[in-house]
Order: structure tokens, then sequence, then C-alpha cells
């Protein structure tokens, strides 16, 4: 960690410095910005597809009630203020925020949000996976608003941050009123046309070619939010070396998804310099503990991985500097749980790991039973995560060390998330994106029983009844301390069980020209409206 | 002769038939439709109910016979991704793939003939020798390969030419959007043409300095030289003419697989085409996308192998005989 702060400290220097120096040239002239990274949003119906790249998109042209700024913290947006009714907890008010139009120039009202929030619950949204918990929406005047849900759930609002508001007139008229329906042989109205209250508005659309938007200058926020950009050009290039190309020959403003092996050229190049810094991204290995018997282990009759130590032992062989150092070339920062450290329910004493101790193991490894070791088949991915490859291979020469024979199975993740899913794996590399800020989310689809609604992503074969009991009680615990109290106790259960092996949290980097400073954003999707308060 | 043509036609549906057999029979091993549509925290429900609503439960027979049922109308269904009707996102992208792979085409043909020409006639002379090096980069370097190192000699170094894209693109009445009627779209063509038509003029180069050598040593041309004719006469009015027959079925079969193969190109340049489409689609397993493309691309190949064989007919009056009576 200190050798780390070391090494940033002189480009933190060099960024600050150029921001002050980009803030003098700033206000006088029209910016556009261009924007580049590896995919598109799919569609521009709001709440379509719950992807990262819809939203970045969606963030410039609507809003939602609530929003995260660069780091992750809560913001209003089309709400002012939300509380959870004192009489009734299970009812969350908003106030919404007067005087705001949508680009059309029709009034923000009640109704609208009505409306969007029952629209992201039909059944061809896929937005109304972060909605489960909502029984009705109503309107209470025309600036407020009251979920009611299915019994108190105090995270109500932290699921709202990407669920963005339409206008009703405007989505009725324009045969969007419910999103696309793949049975549907016509095109929808919100696929490629937009009308939101957002600080820009929709220019042109050509998926998957280039979306252009321009300032609203009716916004309500433009006197809070100065972010000087009179156009943004928004262009996915999806292979890696064009793309920097692209920035390098100067055709580009501003990269998204910069390559890890280019970002200590493009650091030194004419110019350009990198951002990056911690996403809200955990990267573990699953064990899974519930087979009675492995199958792809030469251990016949029983499962080595359901003994504690074993998992201690395979912990303890994972050189986690060594990955961060070699494999990630320095943009990863080890994690002793599976977390990172922008959760509620993160606690710096408990995010610790075993050094990493070869003997130690090989000792763990044959008080369990397996003095030689045993073999066993890895499954990772390798086009979703940072070097997703590479870490799964260094964790093969790290274990190959204490007797434990992998054989890795890297292939795409269309093929390996089923899998997970299905349960098919003995070992398998994951990673798991926290959107919700919140303990519960990581419980809730990784330690959590597997069931058709929850413990979707737990293929450790783990299931506990206690541990479940726990879990469940974090929906609608509404009494913060007594719930956050749970959060620790179930955290201290899974530090004794390592039915993960955490590695950890990867950086997400940004390249841009000079002239701007984009910081990281912590769930990857910067909103640019927020670029004048980072700036100043 | 409609005879002729009406039973390729016919057997060309076998073909497409089989490619669509093919096909789906391939896509159970791409991954997932559904895991790539949905956001990750979905529960298992509602996948399951998903994929029942696709018709992905059913099995791989029925899909087939569903989607040639349909693809008999000119329905391909809803991109799974986009969330827009096939035969549209297809028709958007076919402008920018066809005006690529005809300007590759031109680009090779109007170097690799005369390069094939010289490198005949002056076999011996250091430029011949330079061509014929090049000529073995076109062959031996991938696509891809070729079209990274001209994005950093002419893009990033020299700052010439765009890095990507498509430039300006001008909308012609129906729909068809041409990048060749501004600079930019012009500017921007250069590279990605000459990445995807490189190896075929090294073909036709090579196609054409064989044949021109094979041509000259006959007897006609003997003759031609001991009644003294002009050289020049010689070379272009009789060799060449002699040689171009092979040349024209070559570059006319080789234009299906530019359309077809210009995925790797357009990958590179981020050229908004029909292989880029396809390419993605591949990667978020969008099978009614990558079932139309590769439909369209048997299509097209069994529709140029029998213009191919048409114009062989026109060519060779032998072949007119055996055609006109079977």
């Amino acid at each position: 960690m200190k050798q780390m702060d070391k090494t940033r400290l002189p480009a933190l220097f060099a960024a600050t410095l150029l921001a002050t120096t980009a803030l003098v040239t700033w206000s006088a002239e029209a910016k556009t910005l261009r924007w580049a990274r590896s995919q598109d949003a799919t569609t521009l119906d709001p709440h379509s597809g719950n992807t990262g790249p819809n939203h970045v998109l969606g963030h410039n042209i609507y809003e939602p009630l609530v929003i995260r700024g660069f780091d992750g913290k809560l913001v209003g947006a089309l709400a002012t203020s939300w509380r959870v009714l004192p009489d009734n907890p299970s009812v969350w008010e908003f106030k919404l925020r007067p005087n705001v139009k949508f680009h059309n120039g029709n009034a923000f009202t009640a109704d609208d949000v009505v409306f969007s929030i029952k629209r992201a619950l039909m059944p061809a949204a896929d937005m109304k996976s972060l909605l489960v918990s909502v029984e009705d929406v109503t309107k209470v005047d025309d600036l407020t608003v009251q979920f009611k849900t299915k019994g108190p759930n105090p995270l109500l609002v932290n699921n709202l941050t990407n669920l963005f508001i339409m206008d009703k007139e405007w989505s009725e008229a324009n045969n969007a009123a419910t999103p696309q329906n793949l049975k549907e042989k016509t095109e929808n109205g919100a696929t490629r046309n937009a009308n939101g209250t957002g600080p820009f508005t929709l220019v042109s659309r050509e998926p998957d070619v280039r979306t252009v938007v321009k300032k609203n200058d009716a916004y309500w926020g433009n006197a809070e939010y100065n972010h000087g950009i009179t156009e943004i050009v928004y262009r996915p290039i999806p292979e890696a070396a064009t793309r920097v190309a692209a920035l390098l020959s100067g055709e580009i403003d501003y990269l998204q998804d910069v390559p890890v092996q280019d970002i200590a050229r493009l650091q030194t190049a004419q110019g350009i310099k990198v951002e990056a810094g911690p996403e809200n991204r955990p990267i573990f290995l699953g064990f899974n503990i519930g087979l009675p018997e492995l199958r792809s282990s030469d251990v016949k009759g029983k499962n080595p991985l359901a003994d504690v130590r074993v998992r201690q032992a395979i912990n303890t062989a994972i050189n986690r500097d060594a990955i961060q150092r070699v494999t990630m070339r320095g943009q990863s920062e080890p994690v002793g749980m599976v977390w990172s450290r922008f959760i509620n329910g993160y606690d710096k004493a408990m995010d610790t790991w075993p050094k990493y101790d070869v003997a130690a193991a090989k000792k763990l490894l044959a008080d369990a039973g397996y003095p030689n070791g045993f073999s066993i088949t890895l499954h990772t991915t390798n086009d979703r995560y940072v070097n997703d490859e590479g870490i799964a291979q260094s964790v093969v020469a790290m274990l190959g060390q204490i007797g434990v024979k992998v054989t890795l199975v890297a292939h795409s993740l269309r093929v390996h998330f089923p899998g997970i899913q299905r349960g098919e794996y003995d070992f398998y590399l994951l990673g798991w994106g926290i959107p919700t800020f919140d303990s519960h989310y990581i419980f809730n689809d990784l330690y959590r029983t597997k069931t058709p609604s929850a413990g979707t992503w737990n293929g450790t074969g783990l299931s506990n009844a206690e541990l479940d009991a726990k879990i469940d009680s974090l929906n609608s615990e509404v009494d913060t301390a007594k719930r956050n109290a749970t959060i620790v106790d179930i955290w201290k259960w899974i530090k004794e069980n390592d039915v993960y092996a955490p590695i950890h949290v990867q950086f997400i980097a940004g390249a841009m020209r000079s002239e701007w400073t984009i910081p990281t954003d912590v769930e990857n999707t910067p909103k640019m409206k927020f670029l004048g308060a980072s700036r100043s | 002769m409609t005879a002729f043509i009406l039973r390729r036609l016919l057997q060309s549906l076998g073909v497409l038939i089989a490619v669509a057999l093919i096909a789906f029979l391939m896509f159970r091993f791409v991954g997932d439709p559904v895991n790539q549509m949905v956001g990750i925290d979905t529960p298992q429900a509602e996948v399951e109910r998903l994929r029942q609503e696709l018709g992905l439960n059913d099995p791989v027979l029925v899909q087939i016979a569903r989607f040639i049922a349909n693809a008999a109308r000119f329905e391909f269904g809803i991109s799974y991704q986009f969330r827009l009707p096939v035969t549209q996102l297809l028709a958007e992208r076919a402008p920018a793939t066809l005006e690529l792979a005809l300007v590759s085409a031109i680009f090779s043909l109007a170097v690799g003939i005369p390069m094939g020409v010289y490198t005949a006639l002056r076999r011996d002379s250091a430029l011949a020798k330079a061509f014929q090096a090049v000529s073995l980069v076109g062959v031996s370097l991938p696509t891809f390969l070729i079209g990274i190192l001209l994005i950093y000699l002419f893009s990033v170094t020299l700052g010439w030419l765009p890095s990507f894209g498509r430039g300006q693109v001008v909308k012609l009445g129906n729909g068809w959007s041409t990048g060749l009627l501004t600079t930019s779209g012009l500017k921007a063509l250069i590279l990605p043409a000459i990445t995807l038509g490189l190896f075929q003029m090294t073909l036709i180069m090579r196609l054409v300095r064989a044949e021109m050598l094979e041509v000259l040593r006959t007897d006609y041309i003997k003759f031609a030289r001991a009644r003294g004719l002009k050289t020049r006469a010689i070379h272009f009015g009789h060799a060449l003419k002699n040689t171009l027959v092979p040349v024209i079925t070559i570059a006319g079969l080789q234009l299906g697989s530019i359309i077809a193969f210009a995925i790797i190109t357009e990958t590179v340049f981020q050229w908004p085409g029909m292989g880029l489409l396809f390419l993605k689609a591949v990667q978020s397993v969008d099978i009614p996308i990558m079932a139309a493309y590769l439909m369209m691309i048997g299509f097209l190949f069994v529709v140029i192998n029998l213009i191919v064989d048409l114009l062989y007919a026109l060519v060779d009056p032998r072949l007119r005989a055996t055609i006109g009576s079977a």
C-alpha cells in the first residue's frame, strides 16, 4: 500500500497542476468532448437494459431521483429530499424538484415519476430487478411521491440512482409507454429518441457509431454544475489498439476502458494523461464446498474444498502483492474480503488477508490430509475483468508451489456466467460490482442459499440457514445501528469460513487529452455534469 | 438457360437451409443469450421466464424450423441487444460495407493488374523485385496487423488520415448513406480500403504475372512477334486480354469474400458496417443478427457463383452448349 501511494503522488501532483492551468483557459471557449469507450449503449430506452454503458449515456440525457457523484456519494437530482415516513417504515417519500422542464418543454411532475417507476416495473423492463421490493408508487401532490414497499426497505433510495425519469406525455404520444418487447415487430419510440430532463439534449443517435448530445440551456442545474461542455460526441470503439490510437492521434479527447498494458505508454505520451482509481468491484475465487465429491479432482469420495483448512491453505498460497505488481502492473488494490472500501459495512480492521507463506500453506494442506496436494480445474473468464486470465494463470502457478495441480479453463463470460449460475464449477474466478454500495448486495447474491430469487451467483453450494436468516433480516431492518451490527456479524462469519478467496479490487483507468480532467468514477459511469465541481 | 438458372436457384435454397442448420447447431456453443440481455442481479426465475418467452428452451430442430419459416417471409425478428428489427439494422449497415468492398475491389484491380503486368514484362528489374517483396508482405501479414500498422503510421505518427470511423456521411434519398461525397468520408475510406484490398491485390498481381508469363510463351504471341507487330500491341492487345479471363473470374469470386470477410477490417477501423455488427452480435450472443447475417452471406455466395457460371458461358462457347442442353 505504502509503495503504491509513493508512485501515484507525482501523477496526482501533475494532474492537479494541469487542472489549475486548465481552469484559467476554461470558461471562454465552447467545448466539445469527444468521448470513446469499448461498447455502446444497447438502447436509449432507460428502463430496457440494466448495464453500465446504457446508464453512462442515460445520465447525460435523463435524470434519476438521486444520483451518485464521481466519489459514489448520493446527491439529489430530480428529488430534493427523501425520507422514510416516521409512522410507516414501509413508505418512502420523495420531495421533487420544482420548475424542472423536459427537453421538449413539458413540465416535470409527480405523474412522470409514477409513470416511469411503473414502466420500469413492467415485465419487459430489465430495471425491474432493482425494484423488486416496490409494491406501489403514488402521487401525493404535484411535487411529492410515495413508494410503498413490501415490508420496510431501508435501502430503496440506493436502488434508484440509475432509474431514469421519462416524460409521461411524450412517452405515450411516441409509442414508448412500455419498454421494447422482443415479441413486438415494431421499433419502440424510446429506443433511438429521448426526452429527459438531463444536462444534455439528444442531437443524433446512430447505434454503435456515434451519439451526439448538446448542452441543455434550460437545465435546472446549469448554475450549480458549471461543466463548461457545449457538446459531447460519444463513439464506441471496441478494438483496444484502435481506441488508443484514436486518442494518440487527437481524434478523441477522453477514453474510457484503457487497456492495462497501454497505461504506462499513455502516461508518457505528450499531451495525454491518465486517471486511474479503484472500481467498486472486488475480484475473487469461489470454492465449491457443497459437492460431496469434486468433478475435476483426483480426490475421490470426498471434497477437499469442504475442509476450511484447504481453503485457508489456498488463501495463504496466493501472493496478492505479486499479482498486483506483476499481473496488474499496479492497477489494483488487494482486498481481504469480497468487498470494496466504498460500501456500507466495510471495516478496515477486517480487510486483511493471510500473509503469503508457502510453508504455512503446505502445513495446512497436510493437516487437512493432503500432504501431496490434489488436482482441480479452475474456470475463468478471459473477456470480462481487467487481466482476468492473467490473474488465473498466476494463481495456477502459485498453487503449484503447494502441490495443488490446477488445470485452467479460460472462456468467454457468455459461457462462464451461466456455468456459475448452474453451479457447474469446482473452482472459479468472478468479480462483483456493488451498485447499491451496501453489504447486503454481496451477501444476497454470493452467500445466500441458492433459490430462484436469491443466491443467483452463489456457485459455491454454500447453504447455511442461520446465515440466510441473518441476510434476510437486513431486507427489512430499519434501525440502522441494529442493521449494521448484523452486517458486522455476517462479515465475521465470512472471515472465518473462507468460502471465497478474495484477490483484489481492480482499477479502472481513463485517459484524456491534458486539457481535460475527468476523475475515475467508482461505478465506472462518469457523469459529466459533475466535472465543474471536481475542478474547483 | 432459364431451366439452368431455376435449377441453380433451387439448389441455393438447399444451401441456405444447410447454412441455417449449421448455424443453429453452432449457436448452442456461443453461450447464453439471456445472460447477455439482463442485468447481473436478475434473479434466476426471471432469466428462466425470458428464456421461455424467446423459445430458447425448445428443441434445436423446432427453433430452426421456426427460423426458416420466418426467414421465408423476410422476418428475422428483433435484435436481442439493440431491440431493433434485424432487417432494418442490416439495411442500415449495408451501405458502409458495400462501399468499402467496392472501393477495395477497385483498388486491388487497379493496382494489382498493372503491377502484375509490370513484374511479368520486366521480370529482372529492381522495381519488379520490390513489387514481389511487397506482395509477399500482403499475402503473409494478417489483415489485423496491416490495419494497426497503417493506423500507427498514417494516423498517429503522421496525422494525415483518421484512425477510425466513416467520417461525415451524406444520406441519399432512400436511406442509402454514402461517405463518398465528403472529404472526411473519402479520407476515412483510404486506410480500410487498402487494408481490406491488400490481400486481393497481391493475389491478382501474382495471378496476372503468372498468366502473363504463360501467355507470352504461347505460339500466337511468337507469331505476332514474327509478323512484326508493335510490342505494345502484343503485350496489351493480345497477351493481357487473354490473361484477363481467369482474372475476372477470381475477382468476381473474391468480391464475395471481400464483403464476407470485411469483419476484421471493420473491427480494426470501427467501420460501421455489417461485419462489425456481426462481430458484436457474436460477442453478445445476438442470435437473430447472427442468423440473418450468415443467411445473407450464404445467399451472396450462391448468387455470385451463379453469375460467375453464367459469365463463363458467355465467355466460352463450349460451355454454352452444355448449359443450354442441360
